[in-house]
């Protein structure tokens, strides 16, 4: 089973590497929505900083993880019914997104240290902060991106179907990451909203392994 | 589902509530006075609401097991009308706000009602709002029913964390806040006065039978217009 869900993460690792030109949108598309707000709000205060970092970390996950889906056309859908596990397949392409979106999430923090100033007290655990948050987001919208992809291909869709259900685990990251911003908490309550925070991620994976099967026939 | 008691029953209990609940003695509170009658109608909504959900999450579950066409009737139709209480029991809280929580002119109503608990309640509302657009985007039947089951029980786990994780952690005006010392985020049942309960219970009851009997009409209707589809 590892394998097969190695094989089917090197497919995409390849894929990726091969059709350059969505690596680099999605790059793109972080630059420039960064620098447009470097633009138009020059070192924006902590709490303005911390809900724009969220925003975005959400526009870019419905950007790189839509395609997830959406780019496997019908009959390639076929080949890997036949040959591989529903369960095998939804792993992989969590797994594969996870990757993704921590790396897009580290580029965009980058990103956003350089136009927008560093106005975060503890760094390397707004850094933790952002690896979690960037895997949990990724994970609910791959779910949402084959649901997506079952209506019609329809990208707008995934939009709407996951800014609902993102929004409970987004208030809790933007919440944990003021634990970052000199907020004093109560004492484990850091922990506690860590382990809440990865408590959904399992959540929702269990959820997917679960239905995904459901959802992959035709 | 042509049984009849229960219907009876439910407009006894809500002619009881409404004529109760507007006559009987309740006690008076500071800032709360008379409006505590609310209780009666908002809270109840959201006992409603809750238990449609359920409703409608189970009978998800149960098409994804069998794929019975039924079954997916069931279970959107009692999400329609538990998006419905949900709406009603968010107005009722917002007029019940705009006389209970603000306190002096200069506030709008619109910053007091950034409160966790109502943030979670739109939430709620917005992703059955989401179920709703997703079943009209399909046209083949069988799929709308199974993708919008999926999502449907994928919705309702992610409901649980809104409604009753997140109010737990954050204070608020909202009665049962971590503040006060009950954890229930809806409210304290320990601090319902005895003559208050007289009638809370019942209305809770009378206003989920009514809630299931819109559904069930509205089922009833759409399997006739569906009978050529389903094969008892």
């Amino acid at each position: 089973m590892t394998r097969r869900i190695f094989a089917l993460l090197k497919k995409d690792v390849l894929l990726e590497f091969r059709q350059q030109h969505t690596f680099y949108g999605i790059l793109l598309y972080i630059a420039a929505t960064i620098f447009v707000l470097y633009l138009s709000i020059e070192k924006p205060d902590a709490n303005v900083w911390n809900g724009l970092f969220w925003v975005i970390q959400l526009f870019i996950c419905v950007n790189a993880v839509a395609k997830s889906f959406l780019q496997e056309s019908r009959g390639r859908m076929l080949y890997f019914y036949s040959i591989t596990s529903p369960v095998e397949f939804i792993i992989a392409k969590i797994l594969y997104n996870m990757a993704l979106m921590i790396f897009m999430s580290g580029i965009s923090l980058l990103l956003f240290f350089i136009f927008l100033g560093n106005p975060v007290a503890d760094s390397p655990r707004f850094v933790g902060i952002v690896l979690l948050g960037g895997a949990s987001i990724s994970i609910v919208f791959t779910l949402m991106s084959a649901i997506a992809a079952k209506a019609n291909q329809n990208a707008a869709l995934i939009a709407i179907l996951g800014f609902p259900v993102i929004l409970p685990l987004l208030l809790l990251l933007m919440r944990l990451s003021k634990a970052a911003f000199a907020e004093i908490f109560r004492e484990g309550a850091v922990l506690q909203l860590a382990g809440l925070i990865a408590g959904l991620d399992v959540l929702v994976i269990a959820m997917a392994i679960v239905l995904f099967p459901y959802l992959w026939k035709d | 589902m042509q049984k009849s008691w229960w219907k009876i029953l439910s407009l006894l209990l809500l002619i009881y509530t409404i004529v109760g609940g507007l006559l009987m003695d309740v006690p008076r509170l500071f800032i709360l006075n008379e409006s505590i009658r609310n209780l009666y109608f908002h809270v109840c909504m959201w006992f409603g609401m809750m238990i449609l959900f359920i409703v409608s999450f189970v009978y998800s579950i149960k098409y994804l097991r069998g794929f019975n066409l039924r079954n997916d009737i069931f279970a959107h139709n009692f999400a329609a009308v538990g998006t419905f209480f949900g709406i009603l029991g968010y107005s009722t809280g917002a007029i019940w706000a705009n006389y209970t929580w603000i306190t002096d002119q200069s506030q709008s109503l619109g910053s007091v009602l950034k409160e966790p608990k109502l943030i979670g309640a739109a939430i709620a509302l917005l992703i059955y709002g989401a179920y709703f657009v997703l079943r009209g985007s399909f046209t083949d039947i069988d799929k709308r029913a199974r993708i919008s089951a999926v999502y449907n029980i994928f919705a309702f786990a992610m409901l649980f964390p809104s409604i009753w994780i997140i109010p737990r952690l954050v204070g608020s005006l909202h009665p049962g806040a971590p503040g006060s010392d009950s954890g229930n985020p809806a409210l304290n049942f320990k601090d319902i006065d005895s003559r208050l309960r007289m009638v809370f219970y019942p209305a809770v009851i009378g206003w989920t039978l009514l809630g299931t009997w819109i559904a069930t009409l509205k089922i009833r209707l759409q399997l006739i217009k569906d009978k050529t589809l389903i094969n008892e």
